[in-house]
């Protein structure tokens, strides 16, 4: 064990090229899909809080329903409809980092989307009349919402990003887990583990956990910051 | 583009007509005959929940009539030269400046003449100190000040205000007073509820008094403090009709 983490440590201060490339390759698959995710939920649960449809309770449901989505379903899914027999099979992006952040902007749009929902509808009860009596027709009031909210916004895209980058189900699937390719660091943890070479596994654990300590930090403190700026 | 210089189509005066509303089996105003002259200090009175919210919501067009209705001079379904403070009113997360330029730009008042019109607006209030600082993080007299500022900034023909006082200290309340006195100098219809008497004494120059969602009269201050009164008023003014 002692000998792992000495290992782990020394891996980690040398700058390992191999490793190198799984945090590189991590952080642009999640960074990407949270990206993705983003620019799709955020727009669409103001949407959401906003526009009265009917069924609007039932897809409210589903999204909620979906943010407990199984990462290995999400991951199954992607694979069914890129294998070379599903119907995307002809864009040859199964086992290509294109196809993990696809899976992976499939498992956070429900949480950004639920979300900015539950934020903007909030926000829409106080502000409805004084945005009406300013003049803002319920589409100007998106994007005004959406500033307006932004502090518990950005917490909401952070647990989407940590979502994401501690899965390893999806990726596994639809990735392959290629290494130089489409290795990630949870799926390089479960392979070493399984191999029983236990000094990557410990480096890449080591540095999720920091990954995750720090994005909480910031999460935190722009939190606090803004509740200090902005009232 | 337009600029606010192109709002001037007279808007005023408004008229309901057997305005009523209801909701989920509650009628909540009654049969409201109303005519809002332009230029005119309105103060709007009468006991917790009579429906003088309720009836300026209406009048600013946040509620529509669902019986009766409500005609605009102007013939706009929502007339846009008008502008609401409410009793709590809602500053958004960004500067003071940024707040006042928000109501220009959804207009789509050109960037020029916006700069130039917030930076009168906050000389004209007080609040230039104040420009850059979050709006939310203001004291309680200060979001008011800023609420009414932004209020005239938007160059209403009518401003309503609801109980535009009823959180302040008496000097901010004189602060106020002398803010609305002063719009009303410039011709703008004011339509106000209060609950302090002596505010509509110095304020009003017609009163309107409301009970259980109904008009009891609506005529000029001096006639309704001094004159013969409608029981239900006099009951009021007597501090003895609860509700
Ligand atoms: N959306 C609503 N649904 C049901 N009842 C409502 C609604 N809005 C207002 N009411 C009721 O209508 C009545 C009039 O409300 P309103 O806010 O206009 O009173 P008010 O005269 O402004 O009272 P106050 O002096 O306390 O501010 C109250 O009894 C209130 O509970
Ligand atoms: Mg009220």
């Amino acid at each position: 064990m002692d000998g792992a983490f000495t290992a782990a440590f020394g891996l980690i201060a040398s700058g390992d090229a191999a490793l190198m490339q799984i945090i590189g390759l991590s952080l642009r698959v999640t960074l990407t899909a949270v990206a993705i995710a983003s620019l799709i939920g955020l727009p669409l649960g103001a949407g959401l809080a906003l526009a009265r449809f009917p069924g609007r309770g039932a897809v409210i449901v589903l999204f909620n329903a979906l943010m407990g989505l199984p990462p290995v379903v999400a991951g199954l899914l992607v694979y069914l409809m890129l294998s070379r027999s599903g119907p995307l099979g002809g864009l040859a992006l199964l086992f290509t980092p294109t196809a993990m952040i696809v899976a992976q902007t499939i498992l956070i749009l429900p949480i950004v989307v639920s979300l900015t929902r539950s934020v903007v509808e909030d926000l829409w009860a106080e502000y409805r009349d004084q945005l009406r009596s300013l003049g803002a027709s319920r589409l100007r009031a998106v994007p005004t919402l959406l500033w307006d909210g932004r502090v518990s916004l950005l917490t909401g895209i952070l647990a989407g990003f940590g979502r994401a980058s501690a899965e390893v189900g999806a990726v596994l699937i639809v990735g392959g887990n290629i290494a130089g390719h489409t290795r990630t660091m949870t799926t390089a943890i479960t392979l070493e583990t399984a191999r029983g070479s236990l000094s990557l596994a410990v480096a890449l654990g080591i540095i999720l956990m920091g990954l995750t300590l720090a994005l909480n930090a910031v999460a935190w403190g722009a939190g606090q910051w803004a509740r200090g700026r902005l009232g | 583009m337009r600029s606010l210089r192109d709002i001037h189509t007279a808007i005023l005066p408004l008229r309901l007509e057997g305005a009523g509303y209801r909701v989920g089996g509650a009628q909540l105003l009654s049969d409201i005959t109303l005519n809002i002259a332009p230029g005119r200090r309105l103060v709007i009175l009468g006991p917790n929940g009579a429906g003088k919210s309720l009836l300026l919501r209406l009048c600013h067009g946040l509620i529509e009539p669902t019986s009766g209705s409500r005609v605009w001079a102007s013939g706009e379904a929502r007339a846009e030269a008008q502008a609401m403070v409410f009793q709590r009113p809602v500053l958004l997360r960004r500067s003071v400046a940024a707040n006042l330029d928000y109501p220009l730009s959804l207009r789509g008042v050109p960037r020029a003449e916006r700069r130039e019109t917030v930076t009168s607006t906050l000389r004209r209030f007080g609040l230039e100190h104040l420009a850059d600082r979050p709006a939310r993080l203001l004291s309680g007299g200060e979001q008011q000040r800023l609420a009414v500022a932004r209020a005239r900034a938007m160059a209403p023909q009518v401003l309503f205000l609801d109980e535009p006082t009823s959180a302040l200290d008496p000097s901010a309340t004189r602060i106020i007073e002398s803010m609305i006195e002063g719009f009303s100098a410039e011709g703008i219809a004011i339509v106000m509820t209060t609950h302090d008497l002596g505010q509509a004494r110095r304020l009003a120059q017609d009163v309107a008094f409301l009970h259980r969602g109904r008009l009891i009269e609506h005529r000029p201050a001096n006639m309704f403090f001094s004159g013969p009164k409608a029981p239900e008023t006099r009951a009021f003014l007597a501090g003895e009709l609860i509700w």
